[in-house]
């Protein structure tokens, strides 16, 4: 029971019980008896009144109490000669019954009978009584919104009682909910009868729009100052903040008259939570309204193609049969080994779109088969059709290879309505971009070393990457593609200005204090105005970045709030990738060379002992081919699926738990050698990436799968479902999976069933 | 299952009284005339669900008659298809899916004739997708889990417009990334498990911004390690399973401290008579001794298959 002491009951109080026990079972079975026999007389209408005041959870007595009024009303409307004062006699009745059982006291108890007569004779008293009892019964406020939808009720007298309500008990969600209803209800009214005086009923449906709009703002900007007043009375409450985002983000989106340029507005409710905010720190009600209006300043509406690979104006060197040729003079970082005959073309946007496909995207090449369409596939773990990042295969007739000759290739996406974001907004600028494609042939002693040997991952293999001038300006080009108009320039600066203040401001804060959610804050803060430094190109500013104070503040924060300290490293991690990645030459510093020193070739991404617990800054790893990232704390690959060029992906010595956490690598067609070998796979009893899956519970992917084909004598294959869900997809030639709970003979024998093309199982070669 | 508990007890030199909370259990089940049992009245069939679940979860449901139970449940059937919380009671759909898991725990779904439960859970869905409790109308997305989880268990769920019961869910997806139980409604984690577990049943769980609501949900934990349902309230037992269970499923669990949550569970416990309070020292119900059962089983519950019938039973066990 919610709230009530544990002590044994004393003889008296066990007593007293037992009576309470019996008199609520009588109570309860003569209700009944009333309810099954449609009684609806005024001594069954008692027992009623009764039992929801001492059980206002009793769902029945609420329903008997609907039919009752309905059955009585009815009637009364029926008799063409009864009094149309009628149906307020039966409350004024009611309120006699009510005034009978003095100790009525609730709320709930006044909702349909006394309600009326309530309203016109106005016993405050009464009232105030019931509201200063905490409330909570879903029954007994469902049934007083259905009392209000018959239309027999004043509004406006309803919301002077909420409002009485609401100031004695600040946070219920059960009267918030029902203010809402009760205004969308006083909206729906007042815009009928204005119709209906204007116009005439038949005019309804073309002019509902015209007034109902007009009219909801106005309401909105009632609420707005409700929740004001509320706010003003005490900061800590959360339910007011709430309603107020709700109704701001109504008012900014319909650009409401003096809701207009949004930042205006934005700055003067940055003042009102700073107010909340420095009055107590270690409030969390303020924190996560100022959390909304930051991602107000900070997002983009509108998606934007933010990365692509090949990179714009990059010379592609395709090797067709064989291995890469180093004649040419080009970077390793653009050369690309066409094994499957096909070369991926990646559009990386700025959020998950939808819609992406070859009437959107327009790509011209002299090479590429016009006639064949181009499939885009979206790059995502989940069924939605929707995807940050997209790819398409190119492939080339060999009737038209032309080699070492360049071929261009131009993509172009238009103003195009078809690719949609999430939110419903469309691209809006239209890119262009072009890349060169060199096609050559190669001697077959040079054919690729994957295809050939083992991969091995000790450090022995790795020599230090020589940085050519021309590689480092290679990586550049996978600069964003991000462009602005005036307009969204003009709010950028705008933004970035107020978010330096509020920096200043929380420094400030935590000079004095040792907040958490303020140090997370001036991190968001700082990170945010990173990212807008880092689209507008024209700021000179650009060499300012906070990533060395950002980190700092993620890892005091791991220390200053242990239980979180998790949500903290996963932050710190995704902020240490965007460090390494921000230029070509921090980046490079993590490029290895793989057995062969020469420089152009093999170049492997070492991310290894980093303590990352999280993958973040792909879109600027998309020419990754190897890529070693052991020796972290990862317990998720969430995002690598963008990564179409990977082939050797080291994964060992993390925190993966299962293999659902691995399902990014289903999409990652080229990938040939993995390395999953020391983890926690089969360790955990509660697999946390299941429900991600793109066939969770109830999807029928898999009822097809035949585990017939892949039988061995006693070994139940209905426990490696998930193995086999992604290693059906891969096409693996090198598998490590020693150091795993899960890594028993049995399953080692299934996944070579499973995986025919593998070579390499942990090192030892199959036969 | 009970030495699961050992890791944690090893670590704490404290225990989850699992025959305790067995024995409490059996015995609520008995007092049929105390005044809670009364007031319970009801909602009899949620509160025969959580029992038989927790004394699933602790290995002991052969302690009562599955034939008994099972009759019982059928008896609280209505003619409309739906469900009453006790024999002779209106339906609803709240007691409807409890005694759809009923079944499911005494894998007895097969006695019922499941299209007319289907079809009674069917009728209740509206236009915009969103699904009334009962023919009084009241709409709420706790309904909609509910809808979708029966459904589920029932494989019947290509019988409601799954699109449009998704959109319905996602209209009340709130700007701290929760969910409230209408569109504009206030985040609530118990409102927040119903919503992501029907989005988690559809498959639809990238609607969710799961940092977000993942943030927001693990700042539920305070000091005391316990969680609460909202910003600057009390922590409570019961969302030990409302957020944690909201958390695995969005990939997020390991952002709270699993072992303080556990210490105060255990706190919650009534150590000489068995069963959980909503806090310590609190007086213990059967419904915070089944959440905090299930709270102490999503750290170590053992999935012991991984067919899809299987998967959605983990998932909907625990409503």
């Amino acid at each position: 029971m919610h709230g009530r002491p544990r002590k044994p009951p004393t003889p008296e109080e066990e007593k007293a019980n037992d009576i309470k026990a019996s008199k609520l079972r009588a109570l309860q079975s003569q209700f009944l008896q009333f309810h099954h026999d449609q009684i609806y007389t005024k001594e069954a209408l008692e027992v009623c009144a009764k039992l929801v005041e001492s059980n206002p959870e009793y769902i029945p007595a609420w329903n008997y109490r609907k039919l009752a009024v309905e059955r009585i009303v009815s009637q009364l409307e029926s008799d063409s000669e009864s009094d149309p004062d009628a149906i307020k006699a039966i409350f004024r009745e009611e309120l006699k019954v009510v005034h009978f059982f003095d100790q009525i006291r609730k709320w709930y108890i006044l909702v349909d009978f006394v309600y009326i007569v309530l309203l016109l004779s106005g016993p405050v008293w009464l009232t105030e009584r019931a509201l200063a009892k905490n409330y909570k019964s879903y029954g007994a406020w469902y049934h007083r919104k259905w009392v209000l939808r018959k239309g027999h009720s004043s509004i406006d007298r309803e919301l002077e009682l909420l409002k009485l309500f609401l100031e004695q008990d600040t946070r219920n969600f059960h009267a918030w909910n029902y203010r809402r209803r009760v205004l969308q209800l006083r909206v729906i009214i007042t815009s009928f009868h204005a119709e209906i005086v204007l116009f005439g009923l038949s005019f309804f449906f073309f002019f509902s729009f015209r007034f109902v709009a007009p009219l909801k703002n106005r309401s909105d900007e009632e609420e707005l100052h409700f929740t004001t007043d509320m706010i003003n009375g005490n900061f800590s409450n959360y339910s007011a903040w709430h309603n107020r985002s709700v109704l701001l983000s109504h008012l900014l989106e319909n650009k409401v008259e003096g809701y207009f340029p949004k930042e205006k507005v934005l700055t003067e409710e940055n003042d009102l939570v700073h107010q909340a905010l420095f009055t107590d720190p270690y409030d969390q009600s303020g924190w996560f309204y100022h959390l909304w209006l930051l991602n107000q300043m900070v997002k983009i509406e509108t998606p934007l193609l933010v990365y692509t690979w090949p990179p714009p104006g990059s010379n592609l060197k395709v090797s067709v049969d064989g291995c890469l040729d180093d004649s040419l003079p080009l970077s390793s970082i653009t050369s690309f080994h066409l094994k499957t005959g096909q070369i991926p073309v990646v559009l990386y946007f700025s959020e998950a779109v939808e819609g992406v496909n070859s009437s959107t995207i327009t790509l011209e090449s002299s090479l590429h088969d016009t006639n064949t369409e181009l499939i885009w596939s979206p790059l995502s773990t989940n069924n939605s059709g929707r995807a940050q990042a997209w790819v398409t295969h190119l492939s080339f007739p060999e009737e038209k290879f032309h080699f070492s000759q360049a071929n261009p290739i131009k993509v172009t996406i238009g103003h195009s309505e078809g690719i949609k974001s999430i939110s419903g907004f469309t691209l809006s600028h239209p890119t262009y971009f072009e890349f060169i494609v060199y096609l050559q042939t190669t001697a077959p002693h040079h054919a690729d070393l994957q295809s050939l040997d083992m991969i091995t991952w000790g450090d022995e293999n790795f020599h230090t990457y020589e940085v050519h001038p021309k590689e480092s300006s290679q990586i550049k080009l996978s600069d964003p593609l991000k462009s602005c108009d005036d307009y969204g320039l003009m709010a950028y600066r705008w933004n970035a200005e107020t978010i330096t203040n509020e920096i200043s401001l929380f420094r400030e804060l935590l000079s004095v204090t040792d907040c958490k959610i303020g140090k997370l804050t001036l991190a968001r803060l700082l990170t945010a105005l990173d990212a807008m430094i880092s689209y507008d190109k024209t700021l000179e500013s650009k060499e300012v970045v906070h990533f060395e104070e950002v980190l700092e503040l993620y890892s005091d924060l791991m220390k200053l709030d242990p239980p979180h300290s998790q949500f903290y490293k996963d932050e710190h991690s995704v902020v240490l990738l965007q460090q390494l990645t921000s230029n070509p030459e921090s980046l490079l510093r993590h490029c290895y060379n793989y057995r062969d020193p020469s420089p152009s070739r093999n170049i492997c991404l070492r991310l290894c002992n980093l303590s990352l617990s999280r993958i973040g800054s792909v879109e600027q790893l998309l020419w990754i081919q190897m890529l070693d990232l052991s020796h972290n704390q990862l317990r998720s690959v969430d995002g690598l699926e963008a990564m179409q060029l990977l082939s050797c992906l080291n994964l060992s010595n993390n925190k993966i738990g299962n293999f659902s956490a691995l399902e990014p690598l289903k999409q990652l067609q080229s990938l040939r050698a993995l390395n999953i070998s020391y983890n926690e796979i089969g360790a955990h009893s509660v697999d946390t990436r299941r429900y991600l899956c793109s066939s969770p519970l109830s999807h029928t992917a898999g009822s097809d799968w035949n585990f017939g084909e892949f039988a061995i004598d006693g070994i139940d294959f209905t426990n490696y479902w998930e193995a086999f869900s992604i290693f059906k997809d891969l096409k693996l030639t090198q598998l490590e999976i020693i150091g795993n709970v899960v890594a028993e003979e049995k399953i080692k024998l299934f996944l070579v069933k499973v995986m025919p093309a593998l070579r390499w199982l942990d090192g030892v070669e199959l036969q | 299952m009970i030495c699961m508990f050992s890791w944690y007890s090893y670590r704490m030199g404290e225990e989850l009284e699992a025959e305790k909370h067995v024995n409490y259990i059996l015995s609520v089940e008995k007092k049929k005339n105390d005044f809670e049992s009364v007031v319970m009245e009801h909602i009899r069939i949620n509160g025969a669900y959580w029992g038989l679940t927790t004394l699933d979860l602790l290995g002991k449901i052969g302690a009562v008659d599955s034939k008994d139970v099972v009759s019982w449940v059928l008896e609280c059937q209505h003619e409309s298809g739906g469900f009453g919380g006790n024999i002779g009671h209106d339906p609803h759909i709240l007691y409807t899916l409890s005694a759809v898991q009923i079944l499911a725990l005494f894998d007895k779904i097969n006695v019922l004739d499941i299209d007319k439960v289907s079809n009674y859970i069917v009728g209740l869905q509206n236009e915009d997708g969103s699904f009334s409790g009962d023919v009084w109308g009241e709409v709420d997305t706790r309904f909609s889990y509910i809808a979708i989880c029966s459904l589920a268990l029932l494989h019947r769920l290509d019988k409601i417009n799954v699109e449009k019961a998704v959109k319905y869910v996602v209209s009340c997806k709130n700007l701290d990334g929760g969910f409230g139980c209408t569109p504009g409604a206030e985040s609530h984690a118990g409102q927040i498990f119903c919503c992501v577990a029907a989005l988690a049943i559809t498959g639809s769980l990238h609607q969710i911004d799961k940092d977000l609501l993942g943030w927001w949900l693990c700042e539920r934990q305070d000091k005391s390690g316990g969680l609460n349902g909202r910003p600057e309230k009390l922590p409570d037992v019961c969302y030990s399973w409302w957020v944690l269970s909201s958390l695995i499923m969005i990939d997020r669990v390991h952002w709270i401290d699993k072992e303080k949550l556990v210490k105060y569970i255990l706190d919650c416990q009534d150590k000489e008579k068995g069963g959980i309070s909503d806090r310590p020292n609190d007086a213990v119900d059967v419904f915070h001794t089944y959440f905090g059962v299930a709270g102490m089983f999503s750290f170590s519950f053992k999935a012991k298959s991984v067919s899809h019938m299987q998967q959605l039973d983990f998932l909907s066990s625990f409503f």
